[in-house]
């Protein structure tokens, strides 16, 4: 008997769904209108130095990986399950492509993340 | 082919004929901001690792207007998609009692939002703090 697969994707999808509920909005706000503004923090807080030791330590590594792949994970599952809701009868090649895309965009993180170096 | 037409119902609109669906719809679409911001993230990523001036050049793109509109309704809608999570959660999670009484919904609902306003505290003290 085929087991199904859908538990794997339905507890990234409540990973990605328990994170973006916990800092998506101050994310948000931080990276894509306080800082691009300076409102509120110092000017240099996204600065290339910064964001770069960031990106380079163990730390920053492990908080981009999990917010940008489970961010994805929990989105494109919902979009997935969304397509039935307008009309859109879509079978294993809309799951293809949606968690497709979540894997990819993990994998490509994770190899940017070793590029960008320790 | 088969010479049968069966009649299927159109699916157009359905949800804006009662507000509960269009809420729930809204809730969804706020997946596909979600998404969007982990992509425009993975740009960061992919420009920080070309060097200092492609990093610029997408902190640059960030300050445009349409990128300050996009990340203000991205905002609103995942900050609304914070505020259902925490809300349904009990319905999720097994009955919990204390003193033969069972904890309200709200209670652990308001947990969850607590929860929500100290991690975004902390974050914010964390990006500030280290500059």
């Amino acid at each position: 008997m085929k087991r199904a697969n859908e538990p794997i994707f339905w507890s990234l999808c409540g990973a990605g769904g328990v994170l973006s509920a916990l800092v998506g909005p101050i994310l948000i706000l931080l990276t894509g209108i306080v800082a691009p503004t300076g409102i509120g923090v110092p000017p240099e807080v996204m600065a290339y130095r910064r964001a770069l030791a960031f990106a380079q330590s163990w730390c920053g590594k492990a908080v981009l990986l999990a917010v940008i792949s489970l961010f994805l994970w929990h989105a494109m599952h919902r979009i997935y399950h969304s397509l039935h809701d307008l009309g859109i009868h879509a079978g294993a090649g809309a799951a293809a492509v949606c968690y497709g895309f979540a894997l990819v965009a993990t994998l490509a993180t994770a190899y940017l993340l070793i590029v960008i170096g320790f | 082919m088969s010479a049968r037409k069966p009649y299927v119902r159109s699916m157009d609109g359905w949800w804006r004929k009662n507000p509960y669906f269009t809420r729930y719809m809204v809730r969804e679409a706020s997946a596909v901001f979600l998404a969007v911001y982990a992509v425009i993230l993975l740009i960061g990523v992919f420009r920080l690792s070309q060097g200092a001036a492609a990093y610029g050049a997408w902190l640059a793109a960030l300050t445009n207007p349409l990128a300050i509109v996009f990340h203000g309704i991205a905002l609103l809608a995942v900050a609304y998609h914070a505020y259902t999570w925490w809300k349904v959660m009990p319905k999720t999670m097994p009955m919990l009692h204390v003193g033969g009484r069972r904890i309200p919904e709200i209670a652990l609902s308001a947990v969850g939002w607590a929860a929500t306003l100290a991690a975004s505290l902390v974050v914010y003290m964390l990006v500030r703090g280290v500059s």
